[in-house]
């Protein structure tokens, strides 16, 4: 995790809000070094993490997160990590074999038409079994999703309408009646005009239904190397000491262990 | 004529190659800092550890795109190529990648469907086989005998022989490519020495299936058949690794156009929308969990949706652009003399680490000369004319050399 995030946040692994839905999105940019950022938070904070990685394999967020300091394979082995790889998965539906031995998980690749139903009871069952596990299992925190990335959904055939669906049922279980949260990833290309409407519309409906946005893109006046881009957080509802601050803005660079974070204009290449 | 080193990973092992001098073997070991990694594989030739994170890398066979993608592609990611207007240079990068991975003594897998996949390997460029180990029994050691060696050797400056030259193309000090003639053609010996496996699609009728599904039956077919050959010969990181491991090349030509069966290039609301992005994804999936690396090319002038395009290079790792000057207007620009088009890098992954290799610029032309291709910055040229505006010369690399927002005009003073 980046502790500078945390700061802006002004959440650290022992005290954060509960029941938050975080929707992070790009556009033109690549936002996934906050996915790593909040599943090593949601590691360290011990909670029981259901992750649904859909672009890349698992040895690619391992290799991260040790550099974030947290180990994925040991976190999957106590139980405390429930990872669905959905490129694994995805063969055996894409590639019908004979003996169909799938993940029921990744079955809407077969008939995307038919919405993920499926993935949103793998979901279900891998953060409600958490409470009724047994005395012999460590207590984890409360549940937490994490989903990268949602739009790949979008290219597989699935219609908006069921992807917002199922972060609908997906926010019901694990925000209102777990009090866990929900993190997920959603990435636009292109201007804000040219978006397709698919897109364009599974953008503002997740966006309605999250309480915390963060949005990543590059910055306004062009390419640079020292400035990877800019973020801009977006809090809806009012926080837990009363302050209201709607929208922040800051600018990032993305190093090998950790990203930087600073107002704008503060870059140690311009300063 | 430069001399070219064959670099594997294990560094430790002594050259076996009949055409060196001894003094050469003694410069092999370039100075540039190669990163230590307690590496799991053997070595396996034609590839070599990346310094930044540790990647294994092949070469793309062309060494300026090597330097530009990071060192080199990582062995499991895609490279999609947008396809130039005539597709000349495109399918010159994706012979050069074929030709690579022969010399490499790698293994190919060759799905088209315009061109049967045999076509395309007898056109593959001859490699300046000035240092590489081929085996051709009882063949003498090639001797270059052209008259610009006397030039390069140095007989004051002794010293300086061993350092690289500086030039503006980019390029890195180790190179573990090599370099392609394109006036000549691969010679069938070499060409045939090499394995592979093709998928010409006419080949594949597509068998009436009852399912309705988003997925197209020639990009079924291609995916299982490069699952089949992956599986049978060795590749797949699951199973038990064979002794003697190798990387299989897998070009894909022209994916996305009419002659596989899409619409993609044809309709404005294409029926089969998702079809190439769940090829893709399939692509992915396979290519993550073995020892292959993908070359893809799609002719992108002709998807109308920009959104789908972004939807097709965020399935793929690494994703260039070529613009090729011909038939437009900038043929004739004296800007561009120098060059044959422009180049864009789409897209660089982040592989196993948080920071991705962007390069150092973003305005970069091509240009393909008889043993190299070339991929340079753009300089624009000093105006030495009497008249300080530049009239008529349409949007010249001022166009080029802005990044997203493209309100910058050319200023006149």
């Amino acid at each position: 995790m980046f502790t500078e995030l945390n700061g802006i946040l002004n959440a650290s692994p022992e005290s954060f809000t509960p029941g938050e839905f975080i929707l992070l999105s790009d556009r033109q940019s690549d936002a996934s070094f906050l996915i790593h950022h909040f599943l090593s938070f949601y590691l360290k904070a011990r909670c029981k993490v259901c992750f649904v990685a859909l672009v890349q394999s698992f040895s690619h967020y391992n290799a991260v997160s040790q550099r974030l300091g947290v180990s994925l394979t040991q976190a999957k082995e106590k139980g405390q990590l429930t990872f669905l790889e959905g490129l694994k998965e995805s063969l055996s539906v894409l590639i019908p074999q004979e003996e169909n031995a799938e993940n029921q998980a990744m079955s809407f690749l077969r008939d995307p038409a038919a919405g993920l139903r499926s993935l949103y009871e793998f979901v279900q069952s891998s953060v409600v079994e958490s409470n009724g596990g047994g005395g012999a299992e460590e207590q984890w925190g409360p549940p937490v999703l994490l989903v990268d990335d949602v739009s790949v959904l979008l290219s597989l055939g699935v219609r908006v309408g069921a992807v917002l669906d199922f972060s609908h049922y997906c926010r019901a279980t694990v925000c209102s009646q777990l009090q866990g949260n929900v993190v997920m990833l959603v990435r636009c290309d292109g201007e804000a005009e040219e978006d397709d409407e698919g897109s364009q519309q599974l953008m503002r409906g997740l966006t309605h239904q999250s309480c915390l946005t963060l949005h990543v893109q590059g910055l306004p006046t062009g390419y640079c190397r020292d400035i990877h881009g800019q973020v801009e957080l977006c809090w809806k509802k009012r926080q837990s000491d009363g302050q209201h601050t709607p929208k922040k803005v800051f600018q990032f660079k993305v190093h090998d262990k950790g990203v930087s974070f600073f107002a704008r204009g503060t870059s140690s290449a311009v300063l | 004529m430069n001399l070219r080193h064959y670099v594997t990973t294990n560094m430790a092992a002594p050259m076996s190659s009949v055409d060196k001098t001894p003094a050469e073997c003694l410069q092999l070991n370039s100075t540039s800092f190669q990163k230590k990694t307690r590496s799991k594989f053997i070595s396996i030739p034609g590839t070599r550890p990346s310094v930044q994170n540790g990647q294994l890398l092949v070469s793309s066979g062309v060494t300026s795109l090597d330097y530009l993608l990071g060192g080199g592609l990582a062995v499991g990611t895609v490279l999609l190529i947008e396809e130039d207007r005539y597709d000349s240079f495109s399918r010159m990068i994706f012979k050069y990648f074929l030709a690579e991975g022969v010399v490499c003594r790698h293994e190919l897998f060759v799905a088209a469907a315009q061109d049967d996949p045999d076509d395309i390997l007898q056109e593959l460029p001859a490699p300046i086989l000035d240092d590489v180990a081929i085996h051709r029994p009882g063949d003498q050691p090639r001797m270059s005998c052209e008259p610009q060696d006397t030039l390069d050797a140095m007989k004051i400056a002794w010293r300086y022989q061993n350092l690289p030259k500086v030039q503006s193309a980019l390029a890195s000090s180790s190179r573990f490519g090599h370099y392609y003639d394109v006036s000549k053609i691969m010679e069938p010996e070499i060409r045939q020495a090499a394995k592979w496996h093709r998928f010409y699609h006419p080949e594949h009728p597509p068998p009436s299936s009852g399912t309705h599904s988003p997925k197209l039956e020639s990009y079924s077919a291609l995916l299982k058949s490069l699952q089949e050959v992956i599986q049978r010969e060795g590749f797949d990181l699951n199973a038990p690794l064979p002794k003697s491991r190798n990387i299989l090349r897998v070009g894909l030509h022209s994916l996305g156009s009419a002659l596989w069966g899409d619409d993609l290039c044809c309709h404005d609301n294409p029926k089969n929308v998702h079809a190439l992005t769940s090829f893709l994804y399939g692509l992915r999936a396979l290519l993550r969990s073995s020892l292959s690396v993908a070359v893809v090319t799609v002719p992108s002038h002709l998807i109308q949706d920009r959104a789908l395009m972004g939807s097709i290079t965020r399935l793929c790792d690494n994703a260039i652009a070529l613009e090729s000057f011909k038939g437009s207007e900038r043929e004739t620009n004296p800007l561009y003399k120098d060059y044959h088009g422009l180049l864009h890098v789409r897209q660089v992954p982040r592989l196993n680490c948080l920071a991705s290799q962007l390069p150092d610029h973003k305005d970069l032309a091509f240009k393909l000369k008889r043993k190299q291709f070339t991929i340079e910055r753009l300089h624009l040229p000093p105006d030495l004319s009497e008249t300080v505006s530049r009239v008529g010369k349409g949007e010249p690399a001022a166009a080029a050399c802005a990044s997203a927002t493209s309100s910058a005009k050319h200023l006149d003073f």
